[in-house]
């Protein structure tokens, strides 16, 4: 395949996705806090390199709004977002799902206020992790521009409808520059082909799900305790059939790329024999990814385990990786307050209670706020990893890298 | 087209009712008589947004709908960005042939989803110039709730949070002069009107339509639960608000050009038409109050309001120097 590499920071990245992959609809708000996604989206539509109705509303939640409108309606829709304006959308971001519409927004991870700060943590997403979107969280600018690509298939597939956020992390992808191998434009418009919209049996009559003056559809009819709860239902079933269609997403993209990442949900990273086992989101995999090469050279049998896919949950990889080794250390970039533990680590204390043989959990909250988290605290966690191999705490989640 | 075009009640109602009857609006509720003259004033397909509200609670219960043309609702808040996003969508497709089929979107909502929560996205929308038609159906207070004060409720009335206390009789501000903020943002078309001059009601409707841009429709909906009067009064209501000059009917063109149009009219050209305010706030239970004794000042503050307001209005519209 005849790929470009071009020089691109992470927003780059997933707007020269954005312009590629027949979007109609992108409803933009570039603001709390900035991301420069739109703003090269806006370059590409007013030199005239894609056509797609661009609508500046004045806040994330009517961005959010108005892709729900579009969406609807039968477009192809895109936004993106960061910190507090999810949280300002986080209304309507339930709305999107439960009305089952395939939009897809970039999230640039960042901390929430307050205080205010504009740096890089997953707290902003952690509080739309039940909101029934799917979640696909990307190591660096070129998965950021891959993924994208993908999400526009996966929120699509007939058997999923549901929107996807594509998080990428604030500033350590987001602002940074990455050589990014960009495929062809008609590679990917044909990978992605235009916006099919799904079909629904209507009193014996299929018709297409959207608003069309030849199908009187109502959309977001009040809906009380008679139904609503089939209808939320019906979401669980349809998330987790987006497990399928992320990985064979995932094997599709790559014969046109020849890139993949991992299985779609899990990207795990010399864990054939390992004891230890690292996992986490994001860009910090990389960073532990190369301080696993490290101590394999020493000889410790650590590996790394990378979530792509937070929602849905990868429960069999995870089962399966997790489940012949001795130690689990879990890394969260966000809180959960008052809980056991962070989320990733209440997700897989959880899931690893069925085992007859189950490994030791720790739980290590970092980067908060944009926090750095250097090989050096990496290589501190794998050091405490490898105490518990002897002698493993009762329990344990212990905030690193912060002033006590 | 439009300024030609003036139809029969005959011609109306030969129109499909885009409403269907067996709705759950509440007896004598204005709105469903509102919304369906105004759906007769299309020629186009309709796609319709409807705010959280009576109005959406009332038509939809799944499985059941009323509404014969595509419906959406989203939110309280996001009508007119929700509007927004349909008719962006539709001129994308209509571009790209993958849509046979031109239609307006109409956004449909309430006092406190247009006054209040919604005047964010509303002003947004209005700044764009986005082409839709943006319908506020006023019953002046959050009604579907429990008729809690909103931007909208007149000052002195009643409401479940402006109780008519001992020590303050209701509300304490004035409504907010929607059709001029929403005027301000010089869009080409925004009108005021009620369901008592029908035909008044559906040529705004149709021009508003017609309108290269957002127009903007504030339709006054008397609420005979939350005003308090008898299920049999509503068309009544609509007529003493406009006879009195409580509610004057105009239009406000591109911003800048008023036109008093319907009975309004009618009372500029002859003043004596004129009725005093009482007339309309005496048959309802939210102003009992004011005609207490202690609150005598209350009614002349809210006559020299009125009339101070009829008399910018004649100004605007060129009838005073």
């Amino acid at each position: 395949m005849n790929q470009k590499v071009i020089g691109l920071s992470g927003d780059e990245a997933v707007a020269y996705a954005v312009k590629q992959c027949n979007v109609d609809v992108v409803a933009a708000y570039p603001i709390t806090p900035q991301t420069i996604i739109v703003e090269r989206i806006a370059d590409y539509v007013n030199d005239g390199e894609v056509d797609l109705e661009y609508i500046p509303v004045e806040s994330e939640h009517s961005a959010m709004s108005a892709c729900i409108g579009a969406a609807a309606a039968g477009a192809r829709a895109f936004t993106a977002t960061a910190a507090n304006g999810l949280a300002l959308m986080h209304e309507v971001v339930y709305i999107a799902s439960s009305l089952r519409l395939p939009i897809v927004m970039a999230i640039v991870n960042r901390a929430l206020s307050g205080p205010i700060c504009i740096h890089c943590d997953h707290s902003d997403t952690m509080a739309e992790r039940d909101s029934s979107w799917i979640q696909l969280y990307v190591e660096d600018a070129q998965e950021a521009y891959d993924t994208v690509i993908q999400a526009f298939r996966i929120a699509e597939d007939p058997s999923v409808l549901l929107p996807v956020m594509v998080n990428l992390d604030g500033f350590i992808v987001s602002h940074t520059l990455q050589d990014v191998s960009v495929l062809p434009d008609e590679v990917v418009s044909e990978f992605v082909g235009k916006r099919q919209v799904a079909s629904i049996d209507v009193a014996g009559k299929t018709v297409p799900m959207m608003l069309h003056p030849d199908n009187p559809l109502t959309f977001g009819p009040l809906d009380l305790f008679d139904y609503y709860f089939e209808h939320k239902r019906q979401q669980e079933e349809a998330i987790k059939a987006a497990r399928d269609v992320i990985k064979r997403v995932n094997e599709e993209y790559y014969k046109i790329s020849g890139r993949r990442y991992g299985d779609g949900m899990v990207d795990s990273y010399r864990m054939d024999d390992a004891d230890i086992a690292v996992v986490g989101l994001g860009s910090t995999m990389g960073t532990v990814k190369e301080v696993v090469d490290e101590e394999r050279s020493r000889g410790l049998k650590v590996g790394a385990i990378r979530i792509r896919s937070f929602r849905p949950f990868p429960v069999d990889q995870l089962l399966e990786e997790l489940s012949r080794v001795k130690v689990v250390g879990v890394l969260d970039r966000s809180g959960a307050y008052g809980a056991p533990g962070a989320p990733v680590y209440n997700e897989i204390r959880s899931l690893l209670y069925d085992l007859d043989k189950r490994p030791a959990v720790l739980g290590y909250i970092y980067g908060i706020g944009g926090r750095d988290m250097p090989p050096e605290l990496v290589k501190s966690v794998i050091r405490d990893l490898e105490n518990a191999l002897e002698k493993p705490p009762e329990t344990k989640v212990e905030f690193i890298g912060v002033r006590e | 087209m439009s300024g030609e075009w003036s139809p029969t009640l005959k011609e109306l109602a030969k129109k499909p009712e885009l409403l269907a009857s067996g709705h759950r609006l509440c007896a004598g509720c204005a709105a469903g008589t509102i919304i369906r003259a105004i759906l007769k004033a299309a020629w186009k397909p309709i796609v319709a947004v409807n705010a959280t509200g009576c109005l959406e609670v009332a038509t939809t219960i799944y499985p059941y709908t009323s509404w014969r043309i595509p419906w959406i609702h989203n939110a309280f808040e996001n009508a007119a960005a929700t509007a927004a996003g349909i008719a962006r969508a539709r001129d994308k497709l209509l571009r790209d042939g993958r849509l046979d089929k031109d239609y307006h979107v109409i956004a449909f909502a309430g006092d406190g989803g247009t006054y209040d929560i919604g005047i964010q996205a509303l002003s947004g929308a209005l700044e764009r110039r986005e082409k839709i038609l943006y319908v506020l159906y006023d019953n002046e207070a959050y009604m579907n709730t429990g008729i809690q004060r909103s931007g909208g409720t007149p000052m002195a009335a009643w409401t479940t949070t402006s109780p008519a206390g001992r020590k303050i009789p209701g509300k304490i501000e004035w409504k907010k002069p929607i059709a001029r903020i929403v005027a301000a943002h010089d869009v080409p078309y925004v009108a005021t009107a009620t369901p008592w001059q029908w035909r008044d009601l559906v040529v705004k409707a149709r021009k508003a339509l017609e309108a290269d841009g957002p127009a903007f429709l504030h339709v006054l909906s008397p609420c005979p639960r939350g005003w308090r009067f008898d299920t049999n009064l509503s068309i009544e209501m609509a007529r003493l608000a406009v006879q009195t000059c409580f509610f004057p009917l105009y239009e406000i063109v591109d911003g800048e050009k008023y036109v008093i149009t319907g009975y309004s009219r009618s009372i500029a050209m002859n003043p004596k038409l004129k009725k005093p305010v009482v007339e309309y706030l005496k048959p309802q239970g939210r102003f009992r109050h004011l005609f207490k004794p202690e609150n005598a000042r209350l009614l002349e503050e809210i006559q020299r309001r009125v009339d101070y307001e009829w008399e910018r209005l004649l100004k605007l519209a060129g009838y005073r120097s």
